[in-house]
């Protein structure tokens, strides 16, 4: 067995589910007979340097500081049920990272490894290091200097952002011994989960409302999971998956394994600011479904602060939500810091979460940066999704629209300055939501194979085009 | 009004492994109530000093979130079943 197996202290009853087979593997049975002695070395950061290459320590809760072994849960379950979060020996980073060590690591998230909370060998699936775009014509046609769009649309393996998430969940999952893993999802973390687990080889079940755009369902289904499409939206999906990870011993992402699920999408902050040439913007823009993502970003920056990645600067984090479901641009802008949960009603399925787990960090967050959360309709999202098409060739599904239109506007209303460097985060591809727009963009011409066909279809091609500029102006 | 109660694993501790328990109340706080008195120790788990639900805590009614109904004032009908689940991240 490897030493560092044994450190951070496993489970086992959570293990002990219905599905789950009984097959022993040799470092968990290690790891629980050693927990004990592990546990005398856990405080000694020099002792665990050498015990093992992974640098986090346990973990915490967010609210009361509660401390907990690093195992399969989420919630601080001895004091007040706030989230847990990965504690990291921070000392232990700094000793090992350089801006030198992290460009010659690998072209995926894993370049950032010694921050994620993963003990042994990544499943790496490619994931991360997506394109920087300077986005000079979006840039020009909205009136800013300097627009960087970060394009998860292209993150592998499932063209979303969730890839991150679930390449660290799933990780983690290995080596706490989970056989099949689970999540609950408005589509593309199923997407992520389903196809990083067949390549691991892990079993899967995975849960969506039934009302999912095809190209989410399909681009689940054929990784040949189990699907559960449940009757009912989002929050439904989640509470029927919390009892189901109550009474099954599976590996959820996004519940038991939410920890490490979150720490994924630090990543989405560490990429920014090397690609940026190791410098901060100065302002960023990021849709927000549960909170999670908005959060870790700033995580992101903050920790490559601490470690002294990258010098401090101020950054402005501005969030994205629909009308039709926005429970935390509506505490925001009401200046609560508590959610009122809503039902969801919009076009932008994957980030229609009514009841927002990490919502009041969110809020916390754009207020004590000076940013914004701002909320766009349906038919801002579809103006969003084309406007980003059109002007930098990047095609991106309803989330992304979100955050093009709330970009907008934004700067419409002077809440971004056109002088600030600007990132907006475009979470997910178009390609999966094509029903959102497919009534909103034009027609092909339908020709017949003859030049007199074509020559006639071009004429009327032209003239639509002048009759556009004209409305236009 | 005897209603079914659907316990996370993190408080089956208090429950002595029990995912469900049946109890009588008439509303959620009086079943709040009952479980403390079944299960010392467990109000402090489930509501702050004020007697507030904790918030990252959500309590549904036959599925219901509480917040849409009438937060722990909501009335219980026998053979209502309550859950009670902690906040998870999403996606
Ligand atoms: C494409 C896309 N963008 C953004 C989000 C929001 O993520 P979070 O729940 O972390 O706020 C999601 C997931 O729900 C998503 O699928
Ligand atoms: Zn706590």
């Amino acid at each position: 067995m490897r030493l560092d197996s044994w450190r951070t202290g496993s489970s086992p009853g959570r293990r002990q589910g219905l599905n789950q087979y009984p097959i022993p593997r040799l470092g968990y049975f290690h790891s629980h007979h050693l927990s004990l002695l592990a546990s005398t070395y856990r405080c000694a950061s020099s002792v665990t340097a050498i015990l093992s290459r992974s640098t986090f320590i346990g973990l915490r809760c967010k609210e009361c500081g509660h401390p907990y072994e690093a195992g399969a849960r989420h919630v601080c379950e001895d004091v007040c049920f706030g989230p847990l979060e990965v504690v990291y020996d921070y000392d232990a980073i700094r000793s090992r990272v350089s801006r030198a060590t992290i460009e010659a690591g690998p072209t995926s998230i894993w370049r950032y490894r010694e921050f994620l909370p993963i003990e042994g060998d990544p499943i790496d699936v490619g994931t991360g290091f997506t394109p920087l775009l300077r986005a000079n014509r979006l840039a020009r046609r909205l009136g800013l200097k300097e627009l960087y769009i970060k394009n998860d649309g292209v993150n592998m393996p499932t063209l979303s952002f969730k890839d991150r998430v679930v390449s660290v969940a799933l990780t983690r999952a290995r080596e706490l011994g989970f056989t099949t893993v689970s999540c609950a999802s408005t589509g593309n973390l199923a997407n992520s989960t389903a196809a990083i687990a067949a390549h691991a080889g892990l079993e899967c079940c995975v849960f969506i409302p039934s009302d999912l755009e095809l190209g989410k369902v399909l681009g689940t289904l054929v990784y040949n999971p189990t699907l559960m499409a449940v009757k009912g939206n989002y929050d439904q999906v989640n509470r029927l998956c919390s009892e189901v990870a109550n009474t099954y011993g599976w590996g959820f992402v996004n519940i038991n394994l939410r920890p490490y699920y979150s720490e994924g999408s630090k990543t989405l902050g560490y990429e920014v600011i090397e690609q940026l040439g190791w410098r901060l913007p100065d302002h960023i823009v990021a849709p927000l479904a549960s909170g999670s993502l908005f959060t870790k970003i700033r995580k992101g920056f903050d920790e490559f602060i601490k470690v002294g990645l990258v010098e401090e600067k101020a950054v402005r984090f501005s969030g994205a939500q629909a009308e039709g479901c926005s429970p935390i641009a509506q505490a925001f802008a009401e200046g609560r810091d508590f959610i009122t949960p809503v039902k969801p009603h919009t076009i932008a399925k994957s980030i229609a979460i009514g009841n927002p787990a990490d919502g009041p960090y969110a809020i916390d967050i754009a207020n004590r940066t000076g940013g914004n959360i701002a909320a766009v309709s349906d038919a801002e999202i579809i103006e969003g999704i084309k406007l980003l098409a059109e002007t930098e060739g990047v095609f991106t599904e309803t989330a992304g629209g979100t955050t093009i239109a709330v970009l907008k506007k934004l700067v419409e209303q002077g809440k971004i300055d056109p002088s600030e460097s600007t990132v907006a985060y475009i979470t997910g591809n178009g390609l999966k939501t094509t029903e959102a727009i497919a009534s909103s963009i034009g027609e092909p011409f339908v020709i017949e194979a003859q030049l007199a066909s074509f020559n006639s279809a071009w004429e009327r091609a032209q003239s639509l085009q002048r009759a556009t500029w004209e409305t236009v102006g | 009004m005897a209603v079914q109660v659907l316990i996370p694993t993190p408080l089956q501790k208090f429950t002595n492994d029990e995912a469900s328990v049946d109890l009588e109340a008439a509303s959620v706080d009086e079943l709040l109530q009952a479980m403390e008195g079944r299960f010392p120790g467990i109000l402090s788990r489930l509501c702050d000093e004020s007697g507030k639900l904790r918030r990252f805590l959500n309590v549904y009614v036959n599925s219901e979130d509480i917040r849409f109904l009438n937060h722990q004032a909501t009335a219980l009908a026998d053979g209502d079943e309550v859950s009670i689940v902690p906040a998870v991240a999403g996606g």
